[in-house]
């Protein structure tokens, strides 16, 4: 079990966060103009990619608050930690 | 005594049951991927449709991705039209894979219990066992007392937290030794003449227009006719090389056994709602897994707090397993799809066809997949048991959601 540097709580046990997929998926400014091309995308398609990855984290048994991480998904290390209302970060 | 050199006295190594051939600079089909899909994929190549110009790349060594790390259950009591015709020509497959590929694949058609824990989990197992029933699957619902004389070492008290309310039970289904099964279909494919390449990673590919002409590949560029993609959890990594949009998420699934036992555990048993599944293995471990990690990762290891609380449903189910010592933990990595169901077929490019998405229940389906493939493959039409499972389905909404009869919480 790793530890996670929960922004506002600090580092605290994996058991204490859930996971909630790739950051930075906006919804659709204008829902009614999407193809079902466009809806399907939105609602199933996500990135996979292995390496650095920008995904929501909860600190559901914590804070209860979210918050955006920058994690190899081929290490499983964090690189990052920032809040929602921060922009993703750019690790060189 | 004078000293010998170590390993001086080893007996020879035993003969190969396939080549290592260097791979030739140009293939009818290359197959990504050596695992159980991509070499029953050449074997029914070869031998249903006489196609023998075949490669199967593999990045690591033969069939030690999932095919090496999965729990061995083999069933086909899955609740859709569409997922139940492709599991049953597997298990019929499976029926007679041992005549087929003349290897002992060990084969075993012990059964499966999936147990009901509430209310709503009997209502949803009695209306797979009817749906199974109507599509000429073996199944039956039974009652916690039946439970207990089918595998008697499951707890059936009532006064435990989720009490065994009944359980679905395929008799047909059962385990086989996976790396029997890869080794039988390696064999079949290399005596064929089909060029089994390992340590041969794919690192992009030659396109032109809607075709692929080449298989970039660190150990060379390959062309090829036609482009089979078996590459499980790393499907991810090819389709994004190839520009596809592909719905699946790469997760960790963790699996474990104990120490080898005596005989105690005559079936296999699986509880999606306490959530563990355990058999024991021809050897003496028990087999168990679970649910898989909820992050998304590629490193075929997951964190230890889920092999806790597997073991901790574990003991709860199986009270004579708390005194089992746990010998060794592994990971491997599953494609999980929206709808817990496989993507097959077609993809933007003429020549590439694609198999995936079978997130945690793909060995079960191997023989299968390689007959439905290879038919998909020679006939360049997709074969009637892939065909409900396109890439197209999450844009037209035909979805099949097996997410009861997958298992495995994902």
């Amino acid at each position: 079990m790793q530890l996670i540097a929960c922004p506002w709580c600090g580092p605290r046990e994996e058991v204490e966060f859930s996971y909630g997929g790739q950051a930075h998926v906006p919804y659709p400014d204008d829902p009614g103009a999407l193809s079902d091309e466009e809806w399907a995308h939105y609602v199933f398609f996500r990135a996979n990619p292995k390496g650095r990855f920008a995904e929501r984290w909860n600190h559901s048994a914590g804070c209860r608050r979210w918050f955006n991480a920058i994690r190899d998904t081929a290490t499983y290390r964090f690189e990052r930690v920032y809040r929602l209302d921060d922009p993703k970060p750019v690790i060189p | 005594m004078s000293p010998r050199t170590p390993g001086a006295d080893l007996p020879e190594h035993p003969d190969s049951l396939w080549r290592s051939p260097e791979p030739k600079r140009s293939y009818d089909v290359v197959i990504v991927g050596g695992g159980g899909h991509g070499l029953a994929t050449a074997h029914y190549l070869a031998k249903n449709h006489g196609i023998t110009d075949v490669a199967v790349l593999e990045k690591g060594w033969l069939a030690g991705g999932n095919m090496a790390r999965n729990t061995t259950i083999i069933r086909s009591n899955y609740l859709w039209d569409e997922s139940s015709a492709i599991y049953e020509h597997a298990l019929k497959l499976w029926e007679g894979l041992e005549e087929d590929l003349g290897y002992p694949i060990l084969f075993s058609q012990r059964g499966v219990l999936n147990l009901a824990h509430t209310l709503q989990d009997v209502r949803d197992s009695v209306r797979r066992v009817e749906a199974n029933k109507l599509n000429g699957i073996d199944a039956e619902w039974l009652e916690p007392d039946e439970v207990r004389k089918i595998c008697p070492v499951v707890n059936t008290s009532t006064d435990i937290r989720y009490p065994v309310l009944g359980a679905t039970y395929q008799p047909r289904a059962g385990i086989a030794k996976h790396d029997y099964v890869a080794w039988g279909f390696a064999r079949r494919a290399d005596e064929a003449g089909i060029d089994l390449v390992q340590d041969c990673e794919v690192t992009g590919f030659d396109t032109d227009g809607n075709r692929v002409t080449g298989v970039r590949t660190t150990r060379g560029t390959i062309s090829a006719g036609t482009v089979a993609l078996c590459a499980a959890g790393h499907t991810s990594v090819l389709t994004d090389m190839l520009g596809i949009p592909v719905p699946v998420q790469s997760h960790p699934l963790q699996a474990l056994v104990s120490e080898l036992l005596e005989p105690v555990h005559p079936t296999v048993v699986m509880s999606n709602a306490v959530h563990v599944y355990v058999s024991q293995a021809h050897k003496g471990e028990l087999v168990m897994g679970a649910g898989v990690d909820s992050y998304n990762g590629y490193g075929q290891r997951g964190a230890f707090h889920v092999i806790e609380r597997q073991m901790a449903a574990a003991v709860e189910l199986f009270p004579v397993f708390a005194r089992a010592h746990l010998l060794r933990t592994w990971g491997g990595i599953v494609d999980t799809t929206p709808d817990a169901s496989p993507i097959v077929g077609r993809t933007p490019y003429d020549n590439v066809y694609l198999n995936c998405g079978w997130g945690t229940g793909g060995f079960k389906a191997t023989p299968g997949i390689g007959s439905a493939l290879a038919h998909t493959i020679a006939h360049d039409d997709p074969h009637p048991y892939v065909a409900p499972f396109t890439l197209d389905r999450f844009v037209t909404g035909a979805l099949v959601d097996e997410h009861g009869a997958a298992a495995v919480a994902h």
